[in-house]
């Protein structure tokens, strides 16, 4: 009975540590071709680097300056951050007044948010387009606002969910003791609100850092593009000769910041996305 | 309190709810009306009636050929992703050692953007075909099938962490119960495991459902250069932003009029998805 087991769990742990490789391997093929000089890598691309294809980091260091990267990856960074930030604050502010204030029209703005959740964006990405240009919103700070618009509907209803379900008893305690609304929020409510808090900003940090219609249609290809525009924009040949060296390095920076973040709020993050998919 | 807080909706809920209006609730209005107009711009518009609706399915055969893909595609990849994530998901929780390092490989995909994803495969994917003298526009197999596996590779660890979660719910009771009165691993999974673990099911069949039917950034970076293997998401954009032939007023008003079909495609997955899980929730 004991050496069946064991038999088994070692048949379960071969299979396990092969379907890992398979899921790494994509990821060190690029790795792999990111050292490796730009004839090699259309010709073959599964042989590792040797001493006679590795470049060392010369693929970086023209990605890097070809395509503006570092530019393209500051535009992401700072959209990232203030969207992230603005989504995390005026959300969970809407969402308190909706739960607490009982009337027709918060019951109407409530199901509006949650209606907007069913919508694809393809039914009105032309026409927020047009008024982000009309409005002028075509730009990195204009387009923090158009993501609030956005984020609202999934976040709204996070928070809403999580603010019924506290009792409302301390909040008016503070009232009565001459706490402003403004102060009992952030005094009172927003501390309670954390863990949701926490669930929104990485669902909206993900969405927002991998985005890549909304800011091509707002935003464009030119100099306030963000990365994953710079990256479609690079294979797809937009700078006219393909350097694949290049290419494969600008894949790799592209993905090394979201590993590097995976692996230190790996425990977050899985909570986060699962608490996200059992709620939408 | 309820009075005095409803003074400060400038404060609380104007913000949101202009950045809303603005950048969602108006745009979505004027894209239903636009639907039955030809634009060149918004400004410029005519009304057509129905045309759109017509011209969609009579003169432009990429939408049926698309919609047909879509749901191809959507009904194979549901099935591969939740086969597998949900045997994964019982491999993990045997209580082997090492699980959290296997749960973090696999899940790992997720997090990469749908644009990036698409650029990996397809350097792959055209790696391995090149041996073959081809591409993957050479064939739209290829291209269905490189999403097929590009989407299970993204999707498989996410769902498993549901599954995963799920099946850790299930009480210990319950099994043993089941062994004692004789059930063997085999009858203990059909008829346990799997009937308590349907609300994970619910949730992960709906979640790859819509996720496969709205797929737009992987299909692009993937396969946006061949022409037959665009899913309804990336057709409504080439007929706003690529197309010949029609003026271009026509194509607009037509990519507008797809776009309300999809919504209302949408729409009624997620219909279904609350009535199933309204139903579950009154049965127990």
């Amino acid at each position: 009975m004991k050496t069946k087991r064991r038999i088994r769990n070692t048949a379960v742990y071969i299979l396990l540590f092969v379907l890992s490789v398979a899921f790494l391997a994509p990821i060190a093929i690029i790795l792999m071709n990111s050292l490796k000089g730009n004839f090699y890598i259309s010709q073959a691309p599964f042989t590792p680097p040797d001493s006679e294809t590795f470049v060392g980091a010369e693929n970086f260091i023209k990605g890097f300056s070809q395509s503006d990267f570092m530019r393209s990856f500051a535009n992401s960074a700072f959209i990232t951050v203030f969207s992230v930030a603005g989504i995390v604050l005026l959300t969970s502010m809407t969402a308190w007044y909706i739960v607490r204030v009982k009337n027709k029209f918060t019951r109407l703005m409530y199901y509006f948010f949650v209606f907007s959740m069913i919508v694809p964006f393809q039914m009105v990405m032309y026409t927020m387009t047009y008024y982000a240009f009309e409005l002028q919103l075509n730009n990195p700070v204009g387009i923090v606002f158009i993501y609030l618009g956005f984020g609202a509907g999934l976040s709204v209803f996070m928070f809403s969910g999580f603010i019924k379900s506290i009792p409302n008893e301390i909040e008016e305690a503070a009232i009565i003791d001459g706490c402003s609304p403004i102060k009992t929020f952030f005094l009172v409510v927003f501390p309670i609100l954390k863990p949701t808090a926490i669930t929104v900003a990485i669902l909206n940090a993900m969405w927002v850092w991998n985005d890549y219609l909304l800011p091509y249609l707002v935003l464009g290809s030119g100099e306030n593009k963000t990365l994953p525009v710079a990256v479609q924009m690079a294979l797809t040949g937009g700078y006219g000769n393909k350097d694949m060296g290049a290419l494969m390095a600008m894949l790799v920076l592209a993905i090394l910041p979201i590993i590097i973040f995976y692996l230190f709020c790996q425990k977050y993050i899985i909570k986060g996305v699962v608490a996200g998919a059992v709620k939408g | 309190m309820q009075k005095m807080l409803k003074k400060y909706f400038p404060v609380f809920a104007l913000p949101t709810l202009a950045a809303f209006a603005i950048s969602f609730l108006i745009p979505f209005i004027l894209g239903v009306y636009l639907s039955f107009t030809e634009f060149k711009v918004v400004s410029e518009r005519k009304w057509v009636g129905i045309e759109n609706y017509i011209r969609i399915f009579s003169q432009d055969e990429t939408f049926l050929n698309s919609l047909w893909l879509t749901v191809k595609f959507t009904f194979v990849s549901v099935l591969t992703i939740n086969i597998i994530a949900f045997s994964l998901a019982l491999l993990l929780t045997k209580g082997l050692k090492g699980t959290n390092f296997f749960r973090t490989v696999f899940f790992m995909p997720n997090l990469i953007g749908g644009i990036v994803l698409g650029h990996i495969w397809s350097l792959i994917i055209n790696g391995i075909l090149g041996y073959f003298g081809v591409d993957i526009t050479y064939d739209p197999k290829y291209g269905f099938w490189g999403l097929v596996i590009l989407m299970n590779w993204q999707m498989i660890g996410y769902m498993m962490i549901i599954y995963i979660a799920g099946i850790q719910n299930i009480p210990d009771s319950l099994s043993e119960a089941a062994a004692i009165d004789g059930a063997n691993p085999w009858q203990n999974l059909v008829h346990v495991t799997i009937p308590m673990v349907m609300p994970s099911v619910t949730i992960c069949s709906f979640l790859t459902l819509t996720n496969s039917f709205k797929l737009f950034d992987q299909n692009l970076a993937l396969n946006g250069k061949s022409p037959d293997t665009s899913l309804l998401a990336l057709d409504i954009y080439k007929t706003f932003y690529d197309h010949t032939g029609l003026k271009l007023a026509q194509w607009h008003g037509m990519g507008q009029a797809k776009a309300v079909i999809f919504f209302l495609l949408v729409a009624l997955i997620a219909f279904i998805q609350l009535r199933a899980t309204r139903q579950r929730e009154v049965e127990h």
